[in-house]
């Protein structure tokens, strides 16, 4: 048993008064979770503290919600751990080491109705409903089953552990700039579709996600959705996959999306740095000063973002005008191009996709290493990893 | 007035299944649920759903199973339709899209669990039940014209005609706290058990056995209380659940010593007899000094090769390292029986059709009854689609035949005061309701547990009678009308109460030995006085007790051994 205090960001709608904080003292095993000491408060003080909860076992999804600023699941975070997260953050900014508060509050890019209730009919549930979510067959059902390759059903169970908490909606950084950003968490579920070999429409759902000017583009790799899912769901990794899909289906979207990661990959695989200069000529007219002419459209929209391009300098973003000058930028010293051409041609023969499923947890290095000195344990599983990599 | 042809309460497997079956047949529908329907406690199905589709498998050998499993207290011709229907439904849900666990082929595999005469259980990984639902719940959103969905609505009162039928029910948005009477031809319940009379239990905090109280105090008649299934394998103290699929992919049990203490126990089922023999060996252990301090003995699952962990038993990694601090990969986790499932419940037919004309139930809160004395592992989700499914299709069946029925306004009236009255009762005008939900969960699983005697059930079953006098002025604090959590809790309690006196009543009636119940004051299974189903019906004075036949259709009874 040990005490604790949690701080907690209250909303009552029908009292007319603005959110506030209101402190609760608990008392319960530093292996109980929040959840657990939100309950005793409500049990023995208050009522009134609306908390959706039900399952307890970080399994029914309801109890998104805030923890020290990290969005996650109350009852999945154990009380013990939330303090320690409190030490930490107040002796980063200064504070004192002792007496911290652990503060709760409702998820984020959510309404709030009433204390952690947020709604997430009007956000989470309407963007799941946007990406058409459910299967697209085509023809009759065979009689028995589908016959599909094993590690495929394998592969998208790891978007199935999807438990619709919110959270990856709540941390999302994109969102907070783009509040119609399709999101993680309904992304994470088109590929549940786009990975399933039943679904007959995985050309069209691509297109559509590509062509959405919120769609897997807006996307900004901030990790943050992976830090806060509770189920290794890694949305962030379903929406790269999704991504990598399209440009495999030789989708064009709009947004230049692919073509612009491709300029990434390209430039640095020549260059060994990033060569802002052939940074907005190669997203949109690849291979101009190479073999290919640009496209119409590509010129155009070439033209059309010279502005993003002319604020970027205005604003300082881009500090060094010579790096805009083709041919100025340097090459990587002696044999150093090689080395990044080693790791790209490493990088091509190990593209392993990270799945829960297959590969363990995360940081369980010995898992890891078991797992290359045991090749014979593969007769139990065939792993995802040679599909992955025909993939691409 | 909202009105429906065919009116589900309850959103999980039995209940959206209940729907879509519904919904075919082209009749209206609604679905309302107090959670969000993912939400819901099916979620917490990990190993899996049985079905003989394997062709070296039959439906007779399933249904044998799960009849021996019930100790021959389930329904032969209920469980004849369950098994024979189980592969059809099966290859159902992978049509619509369920992730099923592929052998190497590319067809379904399968995986051994409990109690069961072939390796014939079907799985998402340990989240079956999960997959399964949100699946449903795509088909739902899919649907949407014809499936109307009424999340976090929270259901009060059955309302029942001058005729006796059920035409409707009385039922709050917790959202903004307005009562409603909504209309239908056909009300189908599937809400669940009621496992939070017990404490710990690995069910849910919504799991208060709304449908069951609603359908006995509305006039319906409730079979076999006493069931209720202990599971082997949960978390000492937080109750949850650690899947039978563990001990199905090899995991052993041991006690204190290292011994493989299955071996007396079920010398030839070992860690995979049914869970009512598992639950009162280890009991047995932990009673006789064989268990570890802290009141448990251990599941080892590191025998299991540990890809083969990270593939089929990943859920428990994590509930292992989030609440148990321990690896399962490396290390036995501390295990002891928990409350897990209600075998009793509403009693229906095998079209789900309770005494009450338009009223069913499917799932959980009913009793078919498949289960009898004890439930086999991955049964309990084949129930909810089969039973799911024939109550859909009988109630819109009877919707498309029925004229409607207008429900008195006076239910939605007695209704409002019941919620006036709980809103009334001002802080220290008696208990706060959750002492009193704290003193019964501990009452019960003291006395209404793995082994069970006369005097303790007695005395349960007086505590829970003052329970329910204190019931009546226990206050809350939220008077709101808005997400009022603490007036729905107080609305539960009462739930809560009523099954655990039907419990008690059932287990205190039933002197024999018999699956789930053991009484160690009546040892042996007595099949000339009590191979027969306990019915309960209310009255002023308390659950009336009358009998019913069990169904035997080619099994007689044997002594049952693993």
């Amino acid at each position: 048993m040990a005490e604790y205090t949690i701080k907690v960001r209250r909303y009552q709608p029908e009292s007319g008064e603005a959110a506030y904080w209101e402190e609760f003292g608990v008392e319960l095993d530093p292996s109980l979770s929040v959840l657990d000491g939100l309950l005793q408060a409500k049990d023995r003080d208050d009522g009134s503290l609306a908390v959706r909860c039900s399952c307890r076992a970080a399994i029914c999804g309801s109890c998104g919600m805030k923890i020290n600023g990290q969005s996650g699941l109350g009852c999945q975070t154990q009380i013990g751990e939330a303090q320690e997260r409190a030490d930490k953050v107040a002796s980063a900014v200064g504070g004192a080491a002792e007496g911290n508060v652990i503060v709760i509050e409702p998820m984020g890019n959510m309404p709030v109705i009433k204390d952690l209730v947020t709604d997430m009919e009007s956000t989470h549930w309407t963007k799941i409903r946007r990406v058409t979510p459910w299967l697209l067959p085509h023809g009759e059902a065979p009689e028995r089953e589908y016959i599909v390759e094993p590690e495929s059903m394998v592969d998208i169970t790891q978007s199935m552990a999807c438990i619709q908490c919110g959270a990856c909606v709540s941390s999302c950084l994109s969102m907070e700039a783009d509040p119609l950003f399709i999101g993680p968490a309904a992304l994470a579920k088109a590929y549940r579709f786009v990975g399933d070999p039943r679904d007959a429409e995985t050309s069209e759902r691509l297109t559509d996600l590509a062509h959405d000017p919120h769609g897997i583009y807006d996307c900004t790799h901030c990790f943050s959705c992976v830090d806060a899912c509770p189920k290794g769901v890694a949305p962030m990794d379903q929406i790269m996959r999704l991504r990598r899909k399209a440009g495999e289906n030789g989708i064009e979207d709009p947004n230049s999306g692919h073509s612009h990661e491709m300029a990434f990959v390209n430039i640095i695989e020549k260059k060994g740095t990033l060569d802002e200069s052939l940074l907005l000529q190669e997203s949109f007219a690849p291979g101009v000063l190479g073999k290919l002419m640009p496209t119409k459209r590509a010129l155009k929209e070439m033209i059309g973002s010279l502005p993003t391009a002319i604020r970027g300098i205005k604003t300082g973003k881009m500090r060094s005008l010579p790096k805009l000058i083709p041919g100025v930028h340097h090459k990587l010293p002696g044999g150093a191009q090689d080395e990044v051409k080693a790791i790209y041609k490493h990088a091509e023969e190990h593209n392993e996709e990270f799945n829960l499923y297959i590969k363990g947890e995360e940081g369980d290095p010995e898992a890891a290493v078991e797992e290359r000195l045991e090749p014979d344990n593969a007769d139990y599983l065939p792993t995802g990893a040679d599909k992955e990599a025909s993939n691409g | 007035m909202p009105s429906h042809d065919v009116l589900v309460i309850g959103a999980g497997l039995a209940g959206q299944r209940a729907a879509l079956a519904a919904a075919e047949q082209g009749v209206s529908v609604g679905i309302v649920s107090k959670v969000h329907p993912v939400r819901s406690h099916s979620n917490a199905a990990q190993g899996g759903i049985n079905a003989a589709l394997n062709p070296d498998d039959t439906w007779e050998s399933h249904a044998f199973d799960t009849v021996k499993g019930s100790d021959y207290l389930g329904d032969q011709d209920a469980i004849e339709i369950m098994a024979r229907e189980a592969p059809e439904e099966i290859l159902h849900m992978e049509h619509l899209g369920v992730t099923f666990h592929r052998n190497e082929e590319g067809k379904l595999g399968t995986r051994a669990f409990g109690g069961a005469s072939a390796a014939r259980t079907y799985y998402v990984a340990d989240i079956t039940g999960q997959a399964i639902m949100h699946v449903l719940y795509e088909q739902l959103m899919k649907y949407s014209e014809q499936i109307t969905r009424y999340e976090e609505w929270f259901s009060s009162s059955l309302a029942i005609d001058e005729n006796g039928e059920c035409c409707g029910i009385v039922t709050r948005n917790v959202a903004d706290g307005s009562m409603e009477l909504f209309q239908a031809k056909s009300v189908i319940l599937a809400t669940g058990g009621s496992g939070q009379i017990w404490k710990p239990t690995t069910n849910a905090l919504i799991c208060t056995g709304d449908g069951i109280a609603m359908a006995y105090r509305a006039g319906a008649k409730l079979m076999d209380m006493e069931m209720i299934q202990y599971h082997p394998t949960t978390l000492a103290g937080k109750g949850f659940l650690i899947t039978e699929g563990a001990r199905g992919e090899g995991a052993l049990l041991l006690n204190k010593n290292g011994e493989r203490f299955m071996e007396k126990y079920a010398p030839n089922k070992m860690e995979l007899a049914s869970r009512d023999v598992v639950s009162r060996a280890e009991q047995t252990e932990i009673n006789e000094g064989r268990g570890f301090p802290d009141g448990t003995v251990a599941l080892d699952i590191t025998v299991v090769p540990k890809k083969r962990i990270h593939e089929a038993l990943r859920e428990i990694v994590l509930v292992g390292r989030d609440f148990a601090g321990v690896d399962i990969t490396r290390e036995p986790i501390h295990i002891k029986p928990g409350n897990h499932y209600t075998m009793g419940g509403v009693k229906t037919d095998t079209e789900g059709r309770t005494d009450i004309p338009g009223l069913y139930a499917a799932g959980e809160v009913a009793c078919v009854s498949v289960h009898g004395g004890n439930r086999l592992g991955a049964n309990s989700l084949l129930d909810t689609l089969i039973f799911g499914k024939h109550s859909g299709r009988d109630a819109a069946a009877r919707a498309l035949r029925t004229d409607w029925s207008k429900p008195s306004g006076k239910v939605l009236e007695d209704e409002q005061a019941m919620v006036d009255d709980i809103n009334g009762r001002e802080k220290g005008s008696g208990r706060r309701v959750s002492e009193i939900k704290l003193e019964l969960g501990q009452t019960m699983d003291s006395k209404v547990a793995v082994f069970r005697d006369e005097a303790g059930i007695t005395e349960a079953l007086e505590t829970v009678r003052r329970l329910q006098e204190e019931a009546k002025t226990a206050y809350i604090d939220d008077h709101g009308s808005v997400f009022n959590q603490d007036l729905m809790g107080a609305i539960e309690l009462g739930y809560m109460l009523d099954c655990a006196e039907a419990s008690c009543v059932g287990a205190l009636e039933r002197k024999e030995s018999r699956g789930a119940q053991y009484r160690t004051d009546y040892p042996e299974r007595n099949d000339e006085e009590w191979l027969k189903h306990i019915n309960l019906e209310k009255t002023d004075e308390g659950p009336e007790i009358s009998y019913s036949e069990v169904t035997i259709t080619q099994w007689q009874p044997e002594a049952r051994t693993y």
